[in-house]
């Protein structure tokens, strides 16, 4: 049982685990794997708390789950799962600065924090306008060759490199 | 009747309990968890984010479309427009560079243990999505509407047997991985 004590699998092992993942979750839960509209569908149950069901009649909010939903189970599995994996392994440990951050900019947590926050901000943003992200776009759309998702899977590399050359100073 | 539904529900929720425990895993054991990995992709000195994105596609795709060709899976592409996907996708692109995680990769940066991720990046992806809903009405009706096509495929789009685009598409991606790994990338 090596390989659940093992740190680091080799990328196409833990590529090939996820497209027989995702095999799975179109059998059995007819939905294929993507994250990102539960981070939306967590800031309309926040809304919930203080806007009551008045949130429901936001367009937006509309066309998406603003209640706990098959999604949003999945990506709390996800971060059980890492948790799950990274003590196993005996990688998991709490941090606050990336060691490749704190060479560039240092290793005050603040400004980090901050940028990590701003980054967010513009992910979510992104992701909702997009329709998708990494996994829901990147992976499952582009295994299913939607022309939607090959496009942004594209850009969000495009737009990604260009960003953190400038952010590195690579350029 | 109704308690028929509510089991349902909560096998629905539990099934995606159990697969997202499995996806969070496969991403921590793929070191995609860490920030440095994911940086390392987008400034193209670490591979590691494509090889696992490709691994997943070239397994994932024949698998799907052969259980689409069998009937028991419908595909779902996300409709889109190229004010959708290449607008959005180019922000999204600038927030996973200057987050350094991605949406799926962010859980599981927290199941990690990694705090910028817990207390910068997940309050600022919901602040982001919520400000995309306070938007999209706007954005749905102006920007959105360039260069739309809707739900399309590749196969449909280029009017083929889906097997002329998903086996030539499989050997396509397996040549760029092996072309990387000959680049030494």
């Amino acid at each position: 049982m090596d390989w659940l004590t093992q740190v680091r699998w080799s990328p196409y092992a833990a590529g090939a685990a996820i497209g027989v993942l995702s095999w799975l979750t179109f059998l059995i839960s007819k939905k294929p794997l993507g994250c990102s509209t539960s981070f939306a569908t967590t800031g309309a149950m926040l809304r919930r708390l203080f806007q009551g069901d008045k949130v429901e009649q936001q367009p937006y909010y509309r066309t998406i789950a603003t209640r706990v939903d098959w999604q949003w189970m999945l990506v709390l599995g996800v971060a059980l799962g890492a948790f799950l994996s990274a003590q196993l392994s005996g990688d998991f440990a709490w941090q606050w600065v990336p060691a490749s951050w704190a060479t560039a900019f240092g290793n005050a947590p603040l400004p980090r924090v901050l940028v990590a926050a701003i980054g967010g901000v513009l992910m979510g943003f992104g992701s909702r306008w997009a329709g998708g992200c990494t996994s829901g776009h990147g992976i499952s759309g582009t295994l299913q060759l939607a022309v939607s998702s090959w496009i942004s899977a594209i850009c969000f590399f495009v737009g990604g490199i260009a960003a953190a050359f400038l952010l590195f100073g690579r350029i | 009747m109704t308690t028929r539904t509510a089991t349902r529900k909560r096998r629905d929720l539990l099934l995606g309990l159990v697969f997202g425990l499995a996806f969070g895993f496969f991403l921590q054991k793929g070191g995609v968890t860490n920030y440095d990995v994911i940086i390392g992709q987008l400034l193209l000195e670490d591979f590691t984010v494509l090889k696992i994105m490709l691994a997943a596609v070239i397994v994932g795709m024949p698998g799907v479309y052969a259980m689409k060709r069998l009937g028991w899976v419908e595909l779902q592409p996300k409709a889109g427009s190229l004010g959708i996907n290449l607008v959005g996708g180019l922000i999204f692109g600038v927030g996973f560079a200057v987050l350094g995680y991605c949406p799926g990769t962010l859980a599981g940066a927290v199941g990690n243990g990694y705090l910028d991720a817990l207390v910068g990046g997940l309050a600022g992806i919901i602040v982001g999505s919520d400000l995309y809903a306070q938007v999209y009405p706007r954005v749905r009706a102006g920007i959105q509407r360039w260069g739309d096509f809707g739900d399309l495929t590749l196969p449909r789009w280029l009017k083929v047997n889906d097997w002329l685009v998903v086996i030539p598409a499989m050997i396509l991606l397996t040549l760029l991985l092996v072309w990387l790994e000959t680049a030494g990338l």
